[in-house]
């Protein structure tokens, strides 16, 4: 095993990052792009973009406020469809409470869907190296940066390009989703965790506030859990 | 205009909730059942969010068809994730292959 240096461990960070920028370029800049035709100004975008950085759930805003929504209705989805964080954040508690409140308050600003991802399976390696927080640290910067750089772009050249909505660039988030789910797929428990969080997802889609997002979590989990324990005895 | 409401509630539920449990973090012992069931959040998550992306694109019903390319582009985002084990490639493959299907269905317009 080589050695770890903070400057490797954040470089690996920014580094392993990558496909998922990839796949959250074109989501930025459609947010962006669209941001303006529903109601928020420039700076609104940017600043959303700044000081929330959630890009499902500034979607999610975006597409109330085009349709009329009020803002206290749009605060309380957006509390609902980021509660998955707190998952996520429970999930890495292990892992950051050894850190100072001047790091764990970044981290957790910067806790996204793909920087949980690569953070988790850096932190499930078996090696103990003492700065994975740098490699965490360093997916985080890179998706914070280039998410307010992607906004920017939707929000100057997205403009310009008619229809880029209806393209169906959407789809990125998706399949980056899918290239991260794959590699769990190596025992029944995980089988019966997707297996259950698709298809109780499917069937809670319509109910308010993207509450079924959260339910199917759950599910998910406990169907894990329970085929764990059936295969266990 | 409340676009500075909006924004200032929508980052304070999202911080209120990414970090507290960092906040407390070292404070609290976890029952090792939940440390076992924290294993399944990603996939559990990230599924939930997926399928109906994939299977209801355009949030009103389900399409269970040859002309949903946002599903054709999944299955073969899956089928590249799981023989490459490849993040990058499976991201590049699954939108060729949405954007192929796409032209041609010749709804490209």
């Amino acid at each position: 095993m080589t050695k770890t240096t903070i400057k490797s461990e954040f470089i690996a960070g920014v580094k392993d990052t990558t496909p998922l920028i990839i796949g959250a370029i074109p989501f930025g800049i459609i947010f962006g792009s669209l941001a303006m035709n529903s109601g928020l100004s420039f700076w609104g975008a940017l600043a959303m973009s700044a000081f929330v950085f959630a890009g499902s759930s500034q979607f999610i805003a975006i597409t109330l406020l085009a349709a009329g929504t009020s803002w206290p209705m749009i605060v309380l989805t957006t509390f609902v469809v980021n509660l998955r964080h707190l998952l996520y954040a429970t999930t890495l508690v292990p892992y950051v409470k050894h850190l100072s409140q001047s790091w764990k308050i970044p981290l957790a600003f910067w806790l996204t869907d793909e920087a949980f991802a690569v953070a988790i399976n850096r932190y499930y390696q078996p090696d103990n190296s003492p700065y994975k927080h740098w490699y965490f640290l360093g997916s985080a910067i890179f998706m914070y940066l280039n998410w307010q750089f992607c906004t920017l772009l939707g929000l100057t050249l997205g403009q310009m390009i008619p229809n880029l909505a209806t393209w169906g660039l959407d789809f990125a988030m998706p399949v980056t989703f899918i290239g991260m789910v794959m590699p769990y797929l190596k025992n029944k428990p995980m089988w019966a965790t997707v297996i259950v969080a698709g298809g109780v997802a499917l069937l809670t889609f319509t109910l308010p506030h993207k509450l079924g997002l959260m339910l199917a979590a759950f599910a998910g989990i406990g169907a894990g859990m329970l085929t764990e324990t059936i295969e266990q005895q | 205009m409340n676009e500075i409401y909006l924004i200032i509630g929508m980052a304070l539920v999202t911080i209120l909730i990414r970090y507290p449990m960092f906040a407390l973090a070292g404070q609290v012992e976890f029952p090792p059942f939940l440390a076992r069931a924290l294993r399944y959040v990603p996939p559990a998550v990230l599924t939930a969010i997926i399928v109906p992306a994939v299977l209801m694109p355009h949030g009103t019903n389900i399409e269970l068809s040859y002309t949903n390319a946002y599903l054709i582009g999944a299955l073969v985002a899956a089928g590249v994730g799981w023989f490459s084990q490849n993040l990058l490639l499976t991201i590049v493959v699954g939108m060729a292959a949405f954007f192929g299907w796409q032209l041609l269905l010749g709804t490209l317009n």
